[in-house]
């Protein structure tokens, strides 16, 4: 008898012009493209934070079930995600709600689509206004010594000038980005009962400043959400999730 | 992590080199992807054409990899093209938005043609 083909088909999202989420709170990604690397504006990064999970007996699909179930629950406090009821499938789209990276400013509201998801990786990409442009991919694999290995992967340019000056600016650059992860991997990692410590390796690719996307700053989702945060305030409050990763009722 | 990702690298006129790619394209093809990156890169080399006709599986980490060996070309001033690519490989670099960054042809012929 033949061996199954493996087929990628059932794991990757269909292509979209434009997003269209359900979620009403989500004028910063209603009609957006996505936005890959190539259309962003500022250095070029290549990523990657990695915890290795050592003497804890699960596996790196165990670890990719459990992450997509409670993916907002592994961020940092002020930071949300609203997924709607397939979760983390591709093709969904998750509505973000960022307080964790400015906490003076109105939470940023933005979000991703689900690019791809398997049982071992799912990666996700940013609309236009997100602060990076390029995909994002977490996954998990079992060493050569048969520990599991976490890790968040980036290519990413910050979208516009004034997020390129926020990723340089002490502090809040590290903590834009790099520090997000950091923190999840930490959380994942003692959610497995393992106290990690977070392996990095940033490198620039490109330290070239793409001037022909500076127009991406009419689409910032954190101006956006600053000018609109009045109308938001005044606006009846939707019941308040119980964890980060509820799913929102349709 | 084990590589199902074979690839040959093949001449197809001046300046212009083809890649061909067989199996599937994981992170776990970055050393021969990149290897066969570097063999068909050569100072004289103006285009480098990836031959997908054979492409049986790709994953995101996949879609990572195209992106660094886009990097790649960018920097060494190469320009990087795509064939072969079924329909479904072809909505994924829509998705991606590859398709803006790597011209993509139905065949080696168009391809070829396209480049000189």
């Amino acid at each position: 008898m033949d061996e199954q083909k493996k087929t990628d088909e059932a794991y990757w999202a269909k292509p979209v012009a434009r997003l269209d989420p359900k979620d009403p709170d989500a004028s910063n990604v209603r009609g957006r493209r996505l936005n890959a690397a190539a259309g962003g504006f500022g250095w070029l990064y290549q990523k990657t934070f990695r915890v290795r999970l050592t003497g804890a007996a699960v596996t790196p699909r165990e670890v990719i079930a459990t992450w997509k179930e409670r993916f907002g629950d592994f961020w940092a406090k002020g930071r949300k995600m609203f997924l709607p009821a397939g979760g983390i499938a591709p093709g969904e789209i998750g509505i973000i709600s960022d307080r964790a990276t400015m906490p003076i400013a109105p939470a940023v509201q933005t979000g991703v689509l689900v690019i791809y998801a398997d049982d071992e990786s799912f990666s996700f990409m940013s609309p236009e206004g997100h602060p990076f442009a390029g995909p994002l991919t977490f996954s998990a694999f079992a060493d050569a010594d048969g520990t599991t290995v976490v890790q968040v992967q980036e290519f990413t340019r910050a979208s516009d000038p004034l997020y390129e000056l926020m990723m340089h600016a002490p502090f809040v650059g590290d903590r834009m980005q790099n520090e997000i992860w950091r923190s999840t991997l930490r959380n994942l990692a003692a959610h497995f009962g393992v106290d990690a410590q977070v392996e990095q390796a940033i490198t620039v690719v490109d330290r070239r400043w793409q001037w022909r996307y500076a127009r991406n700053i009419w689409q910032n989702a954190g101006i956006r959400s600053t000018l609109s945060a009045p109308v938001r305030w005044l606006r009846p409050r939707r019941r308040p999730a119980a964890s980060a990763s509820e799913q929102v009722a349709r | 992590m084990t590589s199902k990702t074979d690839v040959h690298v093949r001449p197809a006129g001046e300046g212009i080199c083809i890649i061909e790619v067989r199996g599937e394209i994981t992170a776990a093809s970055d050393k021969p992807l990149m290897e066969a990156y570097t063999q068909a890169a050569t100072p004289g080399t103006r285009a480098v054409m990836i031959d997908f006709r054979d492409l049986e599986y790709m994953n995101s980490g996949g879609i990572g990899l195209l992106v660094t060996l886009l990097v790649r070309a960018n920097r060494q001033k190469q320009r990087l093209f795509a064939f072969g690519l079924n329909e479904h490989y072809r909505q994924i670099f829509e998705l991606t938005r590859l398709d803006e960054a790597i011209a993509i042809y139905p065949d080696e012929q168009t391809a070829v043609t396209a480049a000189r």
